[in-house]
């Protein structure tokens, strides 16, 4: 992958769509096809879950890493599902569904190393899941009890980032940070990188990718050869928006124009996932930063729990895409190759039910945060404005003789 | 140009606000590895009021950072470097182009203490060369502090005179919050002072008499504060005796010593070059009637910029509060 020219072929003889090229009955039935990746889509596990090699991406992989990327995957997805179903029964107030996309997040998790940072935005529950932060932690955000409650620094995941587009730029600073530390580029004689060698991944949708601030942290992590792994998962739509509404040019063509690597990967392809991600940090590490990767892969259910894609989409691409579901081509090429047994698939299906119970119930006693925390940590040193106003505000509950 | 260096001999000497800011942020830089300056042209070229000169020559570009030309890509990776441990000092070119900065400023910047239950300290300070005067094209010559005292979570100040530039630097490079650091650019160079680097400052959050008085109160901030101090003189010949309160820190504002003078002149003249439209003064105006109610002798009164758009540079001379305009609003207070 050193020269440039491979970086973002220009394949005028079979063209990547932004999001896809429709088939000519689609084009008949009226339907936008985003099934498709193109020619430049490193997949190394088809949907039908066939093992399928790449020239320049290719992975070595023990069943039992694949069957932790299995689990990693359903463990997610059942944490989604549940949170989605404790929204709908009201002790949620919003739930932002990553269905479809556990591939994607799973394979880009298990690619960092610990010291490695990450920058997330808003739907990334399996990067924190690999990163070790406990689903129950996630839920304060969306039941209005904290803005996020991990500690970035200790979990090197940063907080779950909303403003479109704004963690991009906070992440390129961050990467900047571990090159001026020099924790980029001592890799030994064979080229790999020192076991304290950082990287930074950064996380956004496609609709992402026309914010200005992706642009700049597009311009400022290759001005500065920052460490910094661009991840974006283009899950076809940014809430009703198609991926053609942000960009002529399939999305990881761009980072030619900046002059650094772009790669399409099968998105709901856990392996490919992996094997490009770990490339990507490798090469960072390197000193080879920055990379774009493009996740190509499918937001299955709606944009949050108030979103109604009826309105916008076909249910036959939902139908479409379900052919290609991350999960079922794991299970299929572990069962179908003997690596895994209906008792490994038994107690994955367990050990999800109980993190179900257990992250129901801590939902449901989540308590509500007391009325003057409202006040703390808005500054790191004392304010005596806000101070006067706590004390206000205590002294009017008061009032109240505790009945407030 | 030589590097502006403080004399080694730790006499006091005659420098000016530029100077004075440069000789802060050299302190700074000195004491701690972590401080960082960065921003466009800081580097090679010193910044184009100079304010940074020599530092990259001295510290190297990895502590003095020539960036690209993105006013969000500043603070946004300003923040990432933050979160990593380092503590830059971002410099806005001028005050007109904060604004593509404004989202990660107000989104980010200002929030990430509070989001992430005091996990993340935001130790970033954004020094904005402000105000008018100097006959520029637009965008040059703006007030936009309002908006940033306006926000929560972050802290705002600025200084009127090179000693208080020299130290207020340092001190807001050594707070753990972001401090947005208004400078009034056409005092960089208009005057000197004598620094004694010797002294111990004043906190930063505090606001202090210059001029103390018994018939009104001016008080006054950043560029202002001269032509209130130059007010007070000329009235002084007139038999009118003005107290000059420089109020230095705009968030949070220090008012204490504001309400003690009003306690005692019973009228109160704000003076700034920001629009007055729900601005810095008019939220003073409501504290001061609030704490002050049954001393006031007349309404508290503003003089602001217009709530135009900055305009045309031969306009300006009617548009920034002068002497007259003071005098004359001082007259009204004590005439009510
Ligand atoms: C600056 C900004 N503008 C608008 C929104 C509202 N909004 C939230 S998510 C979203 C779509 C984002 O799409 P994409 O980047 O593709 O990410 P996805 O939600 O698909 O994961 C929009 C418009 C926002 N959060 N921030
Ligand atoms: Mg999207």
């Amino acid at each position: 992958m050193s020269s440039p020219e491979r970086w973002t072929a220009a394949r005028p003889d079979s063209p990547a769509a932004t999001a896809a090229t429709p088939t000519a009955e689609q084009v008949i039935a009226g339907l936008r096809a985003t099934s498709e990746g193109g020619a430049d889509l490193v997949q190394l596990l088809t949907p039908e879950g066939e093992r399928v090699t790449h020239p320049d991406f290719d992975i070595d992989i023990e069943p039992a890493q694949l069957r932790a990327l299995y689990r990693d995957m359903v463990l997610v997805r059942r944490v989604d599902r549940e949170s989605n179903a404790l929204q709908r029964k009201g002790e949620l107030a919003l739930w932002v569904p990553l269905l479809g996309q556990e591939a994607a997040q799973v394979g880009a998790g298990r690619a960092m190393r610990p010291q490695d940072m990450a920058f997330p935005s808003y739907r990334e529950h399996g990067v924190a899941w690999c990163r070790g932060i406990d689903p129950t932690d996630l839920l304060g955000i969306f039941r209005g009890t904290d803005h996020g409650s991990w500690d970035p620094i200790e979990k090197r995941f940063g907080l779950y980032t909303i403003v479109i587009g704004n963690q991009v730029l906070n992440a390129a600073g961050y990467a900047m940070g571990q090159r001026f530390d020099g924790k980029v580029g001592n890799s030994d004689a064979e080229g790999n990188p020192a076991a304290d060698d950082e990287a930074t991944m950064c996380f956004f949708g496609d609709g992402a990718t026309s914010q200005g601030d992706v642009h700049e942290g597009f311009v400022w992590a290759a001005v500065y050869d920052a460490p910094l792994v661009f991840f974006c998962q283009n899950n076809q739509w940014a809430i009703s928006e198609p991926t053609e509404r942000q960009s002529r040019l399939p999305l990881y063509q761009r980072a030619r124009g900046y002059g650094f690597p772009g790669v399409r990967v099968d998105g709901n392809d856990v392996l490919a996932c992996l094997a490009v991600s770990r490339w990507a940090l490798k090469e960072c590490r390197r000193g080879n930063g920055p990379v774009l990767i493009e996740a190509f892969t499918y937001r299955m259910d709606a944009h949050t729990t108030t979103d109604d894609p009826t309105r916008y989409r076909l249910s036959d691409e939902v139908e479409e895409w379900k052919l290609k579901d991350p999960i079922e081509r794991v299970r299929a090429y572990l069962a179908r190759n003997g690596l895994a047994d209906a008792a490994f698939f038994e107690q994955i299906q367990e050990e999800s039910d109980q993190l179900a119970v257990r992250l129901r119930e801590f939902c449901v006693n989540i308590p509500d945060p007391p009325p003057d925390r409202i006040f703390a940590n808005v500054y790191a040193e004392a304010n005596p404005v806000l101070e006067r106003q706590r004390e206000d505000m205590l002294g009017y509950l008061a009032g109240f003789g505790g009945e407030h | 140009m030589a590097a502006p260096t403080l004399d080694s001999s730790a006499k006091p000497q005659q420098i000016t606000m530029a100077k004075a800011i440069n000789a802060g942020l050299r302190a700074a830089m000195d004491a701690d590895p972590k401080v960082l300056v960065m921003g466009e042209d800081v580097g090679k070229l010193g910044g184009v009021f100079r304010i940074t000169d020599g530092l990259q020559k001295d510290f190297g570009e990895h502590r003095v950072l020539d960036t690209p030309l993105a006013e969000s890509g500043i603070i946004g990776t300003a923040i990432g470097l933050a979160i990593r441990g380092y503590r830059p000092v971002c410099e806005i070119q001028f005050d007109g182009f904060i604004f593509p900065a404004f989202d990660q400023i107000v989104s980010q910047l200002a929030k990430l203490h509070y989001r992430s239950q005091g996990k993340l300290k935001m130790p970033i300070v954004v020094r904005v060369p402000f105000g008018g005067g100097i006959g520029s094209v637009e965008h040059h010559s703006e007030s936009p502090e309002s908006y940033f005292a306006h926000t929560a979570g972050l802290r705002v100040v600025s200084c009127s005179n090179p000693v208080d530039a020299y130290w207020m630097i340092q001190q807001a490079i050594d707070s753990d919050d972001p401090v947005l650091f208004f400078e009034p650019k056409r005092q960089y160079y208009s005057s000197k002072a004598e620094l004694d680097t010797s002294i111990t400052p004043q906190p930063l959050h505090t606001s202090r008499v210059l001029r103390s008085g018994a018939h009104a109160t001016l008080a006054s901030y950043g560029p202002s504060v001269k032509v209130c101090l130059d007010s007070a003189a000329a009235a002084a010949q007139d038999g009118i005796d003005l107290e000059v309160i420089d109020l230095r820190s705009l968030s949070p504002l220090d008012l204490d010593p504001v309400y003690a003078s009003v306690r005692r002149t019973g009228h109160l003249v704000l003076v700034s070059e920001s629009p007055g439209e729900a601005s810095l003064n008019s939220e003073i105006v409501s504290r001061v009637s609030q704490e002050c109610f049954y001393s006031l002798q007349a309404p508290v009164l503003r003089v602001n910029g217009f709530d135009t758009p900055y305009p045309p540079s031969k306009l300006e001379e009617d548009f920034l509060p002068d002497l007259d305009r003071v005098l004359h609003t001082v007259d009204r207070s004590l005439a009510w």
